[in-house]
């Protein structure tokens, strides 16, 4: 038996660290920050006003939570984010399957989806609100959009991306163009539309932000923070910032597993 | 066997390159009885994978005439299948339904369907490898596959694009006795293209070589030049086909550097 069997737990300097250890590696700014954000409440070093403790935050989140509130924000962002991602990729996968499939289609709308792409998202708040008024429909278009542009702009790529040797064979198969469809174009466009749906879960959780900071006050943690701010609440805007950033990473997360799961056969 | 005769009559194919036309084939005469192995072997360019590539349909502009069973063909079509040098499996389809995709088009029942790529995954010895992912397979076995994949119709003709081409020497000769052992099996007509004098001379009934610009055939081996061993097989170790191969490589070698072949006829 070997010295390196013998002593499993010893670690060996020259070898990669663990997927455990690189995990670890990467929490280590987050809780520095943690620390730092604490000890400057700790000992005074800034206003509690404008940057309330730690404790404070999580004070704050337990009686929200127990007020039966925060849940009810939490959810009713999470349900507008969704519904808008659910309808931005259900357009967007299929019309970017479009662009990339038909090359009439390619050369006619392209140009324009590319011109309109380029306006910044948030120039659309103000139409969005003529269009679909003050309410719920408006933030939901308004999100919807975010995830609509990565899902047409990577499914049409992906579409785009069959590799030729394999159409080849699809033609020598005598694969018709409904088998060819289902049996090599979307297996092969999955990975790039799954980044496009990965990019919009993405942008559609800050467009959901953006639409309850900046659109009209409703249920929501942006709605929660807006009242913060106005109340001069600064924990308030900071269980929201947390908040945000920790269902961000949520989603994310989520998006990563799905992916790997669907697309199996390429890492094995 | 009655079918899968081959007749190549003055096929040629010409490419326009920018604007300047380049011969890739001139005059190809050849006619493959139904059941014969037939090799080609030639350097690179002398369009011996355009030759395939017509045969098999992906190519449609040529002169001359190819006829399968003496109907001209139009397109690709299941009575002839092709394995080429990559093994160009789905990599998100497994082995069997890598193998199964070969009669997506098929108009067999689900039950025939389902005991045809069972039989031609034994064929190839990979019953046990049926449900992995091609990104799981070594080279050796992915190419398994993929001429399960094309025989899976029991197509007419199987056409092998340097089908060994990429793989490491052991494997390759390992796969060219496979090849023939599943070729006989199956009893049909195949056409394999290769630059490997060996493997031409020991899987090929016949043996065409070919010469560059443009491509065309420079001479035939006839069957009865090829030294055949006790298990039926071509000996490459037999002292005829060490010569015949030596013969075949100066053939092959640059025009101004290659002594006078001698005539191959028999």
């Amino acid at each position: 038996m070997s010295a390196a069997a013998l002593a499993p737990a010893a670690p060996d300097r020259d070898a990669p660290p663990s997927a455990a250890t690189r995990r670890a590696y990467g929490l280590l700014p987050a809780l520095a920050l943690l620390i730092a954000w604490e000890a400057s409440s700790r000992f005074a070093l800034v206003d509690p006003k404008i940057l309330p403790s730690l404790a404070a935050v999580l004070q704050r989140a337990v009686t929200e939570l127990s007020e039966g509130r925060l849940l009810g924000d939490i959810g009713a962002s999470l349900a507008r984010d969704l519904v808008g991602f659910a309808l931005g990729s259900a357009l967007g996968v299929p019309l970017g399957l479009a662009l990339g499939l038909s090359r009439t289609l390619d050369r006619v709308i392209g140009p324009t989806f590319n011109a309109v792409k380029q306006i910044a998202i948030f120039a659309w708040i103000p139409l969005l609100s003529v269009w679909f008024g003050v309410g719920e429909e408006a933030k939901i278009a308004f999100i919807a959009l975010a995830a609509f542009t990565p899902a047409v702009v990577n499914a049409w790529n992906g579409a785009r991306a069959v590799p030729p040797k394999l159409a080849e064979v699809a033609e020598v198969l005598t694969l018709n163009r409904w088998r060819r469809l289902v049996t090599l174009t979307l297996p092969a466009a999955l990975p790039s539309i799954f980044i496009g749906l990965h990019l919009g879960l993405i942008q559609s959780w800050l467009a959901t932000v953006g639409a309850e900071y900046f659109m009209t006050v409703g249920p929501g943690i942006g709605g929660l923070m807006t009242e913060g701010r106005e109340h001069f609440h600064m924990d308030l805007v900071f269980l929201g910032v947390l908040l945000l950033g920790l269902i961000g990473l949520a989603l994310n997360l989520a998006a990563t597993r799905l992916e790997a799961r669907a697309l199996r056969w390429r890492s094995r | 066997m009655t079918q899968g005769t081959l007749d190549l009559q003055g096929v040629g194919k010409r490419y326009s390159v920018s604007g300047a036309s380049f011969t890739a084939l001139q005059g190809i005469d050849l006619s493959i009885p139904a059941g014969e192995f037939l090799s080609i072997v030639g350097a690179s360019g002398c369009g011996k994978s355009t030759l395939l590539r017509l045969i098999v349909g992906l190519e449609r502009q040529h002169d001359g005439a190819i006829l399968l069973d003496g109907r001209a063909l139009d397109g690709p079509g299941l009575d002839r299948a092709i394995v080429f040098q990559e093994h160009r499996l789905f990599p998100w389809l497994t082995a069997a339904e890598n193998v199964a995709l070969g009669l997506l088009t098929s108009k067999r029942s689900a039950a025939d369907k389902r005991r045809l790529v069972r039989d031609h995954l034994d064929l190839v010895g990979l019953s046990a490898f049926a449900d992995a992912y091609p990104s799981q397979l070594s080279g050796g076995m992915a190419q398994r596959v993929a001429i399960a994949r094309a025989l899976v119709n029991r197509p007419r003709i199987l056409l092998l694009d340097e089908p060994f081409g990429a793989l490491d020497a052991l494997t390759r000769t390992h796969l060219q006795g496979e090849l023939q052992r599943i070729v006989r099996a199956e009893g049909i007509t195949a056409i394999l293209v290769t630059h490997d004098v060996e493997e031409a001379l020991f899987l090929g009934d016949r043996v065409v070589v070919m010469h560059p610009r443009p491509g065309r055939i420079a001479s035939i081996i006839p069957a009865a030049r090829l030294p055949l061993g006790a298990d039926g097989a071509h000996d490459r170790a037999d002292p005829t086909f060490v010569r015949l191969r030596e013969e075949v490589l100066a053939q092959l070698a640059p025009a101004d550097a290659a002594p006078r072949a001698a005539s191959l006829a028999a």
